[in-house]
């Protein structure tokens, strides 16, 4: 087997890499929201373990900054924000389901094939084990396209979006051992200022429709509604 | 050397069935303990066993032929199913004779004969269990499966003995597919031994019990078959957990220290197993019976996740 050759730190990766998938589905598929941003905190705190890990085995010192980064940022500060945001909101003992869940989840599980089937010409032209990583990687992005696809609620839609930064961010370290450090400080500032901008949209829609299922936002008023 | 692997194959089926009642007990005594209750003696569940094969055994005037024979079918389908997962040895003849497929459909025969046993006296309760039985059941079963594939695809067989002679022979090695197999085999396992968020092995009574609404009419002897069957069963899937993921110290020769350290070591590792499983029992709630669906596909999407991430991860490079 291909794992005998690889060292202990590499396997670690390895499943790592496959926790940080299944964190995916778990924020796909769960119902409470505080619940999906702690398990957003974790996918976070997963690449970041990651990153280190990469760092570790193939000696890019740089990249113990940028998981460092990616820690403060992805698993401490944005969710701290947005667990703020849906106290502030009310929002904590809300409950919203999904509508088909075994249908998302089966549709989630055929991208990760699908995602595979995208990066095995890439895999089979280099050896290095990494980029067994991003298909992995692919599918986490293409799993946060699909949340902010069947998720109603706005936050939760912007944890999909949030964990596609992280699936891009795997991609990136697994691939071409991690972006530089300039643009990688760029990307985490963008995510920043995005959340900020996230939490003011927020309550603008709030207000405006006083909920944040944006489903709503598809009828022009309640007033037409009534009339009709 | 034919007949000496015999007489193993004989010990370790023997020691399946004077085992079981004592994991059941170790577990209840550990659960009592972790309510900070003194808890009845780990040898209780003989004493009950032993209580019931002495006492007559009633049977309902609606009862058919099938109520009377089903206790002796569920116990021999169990009892062969868990003959040919390894114990303390691996290698043993009966291993040449069932592979994971067969076990699972052992199981299911068992099964099948509990839930007509239960709807067989027209009871409300008996058909009540067994349509809930056959709910978790038939969820439960791709899912187990499902875990099995993806150790058979690391290992390329579906034996089990051949498996562990696989892992032990591969050494430490980390696999993201064994992780996402174990999680989801555990979940099974809760689920198919009737343990606490799937069903509360500790009711007689109760709206939303499963396996003991099916077995409610029985007393006596079939009875107490059908409670062996059942500590037989968790006996079945506490060695598939214990000895197919963390197979060390199974005795790969058959010397008699090996097999001492084997059975220390298989009997360390059942225990631990039962004090994971009374915490976990004592820390959660039982969930209503329309949720045990969902619980089901989560160990579905970790057996599936298992497979994908051996495809992905671990044969690619």
């Amino acid at each position: 087997m291909s794992l005998d050759h690889l060292s202990l730190l590499e396997q670690l990766m390895l499943v790592l890499a496959a926790i940080a998938l299944f964190t995916s589905f778990i924020l796909l598929e769960q119902a409470r929201l505080v619940a999906s941003i702690h398990a957003f905190a974790w996918q976070g705190a997963l690449a970041a373990a990651v990153t280190t890990v990469v760092a570790a085995s193939g000696g890019h010192t740089h990249l113990y900054f940028s998981a460092v980064l990616t820690l403060c940022l992805k698993a401490l500060l944005i969710p701290w924000m947005l667990h703020r945001l849906v106290r502030k909101l009310e929002l904590d003992r809300q409950i919203e389901p999904l509508r088909h869940p075994a249908l998302v989840i089966m549709f989630a599980v055929a991208l990760v094939i699908f995602s595979y089937w995208l990066v095995l010409p890439m895999v089979q032209q280099e050896l290095v084990f990494t980029r067994n990583i991003v298909a992995v990687s692919l599918a986490i992005v293409l799993i946060g396209l699909l949340m902010m696809v069947v998720r109603q609620q706005a936050v939760v839609q912007v944890l999909g979006f949030m964990s596609m930064e992280n699936g891009l961010f795997l991609a990136a370290v697994s691939a071409t051992g991690g972006m530089p450090l300039v643009v990688e400080l760029g990307v985490a500032f963008d995510v920043l200022v995005a959340m900020v901008l996230f939490g003011v949209f927020f309550f603008q829609i709030r207000e405006s429709i006083d909920s944040l299922n944006v489903d709503r936002l598809n009828r022009l008023t309640e007033r037409t509604e009534e009339e009709r | 050397m034919i007949i000496e692997s015999w007489v193993l194959v004989l010990l370790q089926v023997l020691l399946y069935a004077a085992l079981a009642p004592l994991l059941t007990g170790w577990i209840r005594k550990v659960k009592a303990r972790l309510q900070n209750r003194r808890g009845a003696s780990i040898f209780q569940p003989y004493r009950e066993l032993y209580k019931l094969f002495t006492k007559e055994a009633r049977m309902a005037h609606t009862a058919s032929i099938l109520y009377r024979a089903a206790p002796y079918i569920v116990f021999v389908a169990t009892w062969l199913a868990a003959s040919a997962i390894p114990l303390v040895a691996t290698g043993l003849p009966t291993a040449a004779i069932a592979d994971v497929i067969v076990i699972a459909g052992l199981l299911g025969l068992a099964r099948f004969f509990l839930a007509l046993a239960g709807m067989d006296v027209g009871t409300a309760f008996g058909g009540m269990g067994a349509s809930r039985e056959m709910l978790v059941s038939a969820l439960a079963e791709p899912a187990m499966l499902m875990a099995m594939f993806t150790l058979a695809m690391t290992a390329h067989t579906t034996n089990l003995s051949s498996m562990v002679d696989y892992q032990m022979a591969s050494g430490n090695i980390l696999r993201p597919s064994y992780m996402f197999a174990l999680a989801g085999l555990m979940l099974v396992a809760i689920a198919e031994t009737g343990r606490i968020p799937v069903d509360n092995p500790a009711t007689h009574l109760e709206l939303t019990m499963i396996h003991e609404a099916m077995i409610l009419e029985y007393s006596g002897r079939h009875l107490a078959l059908m409670e062996w069957a059942a500590q037989l069963k968790l006996m079945l899937y506490g060695t598939l957990l214990a000895n197919i993921f963390f197979p060390w110290g199974i005795a790969l020769k058959a010397d008699m220290p090996s097999l001492g350290i084997g059975l220390l070591l298989v009997m360390i590792k059942l225990a631990v197993l039962g004090i994971v499983l009374a915490a976990g029992e004592s820390v959660l709630a039982k969930m209503r019976v329309f949720r045990v669906p969902a619980f089901l596909n989560l160990a579905f999407l970790l057996a599936l996740l298992g497979l994908l991430s051996h495809v992905i991860l671990e044969v690619g490079s």
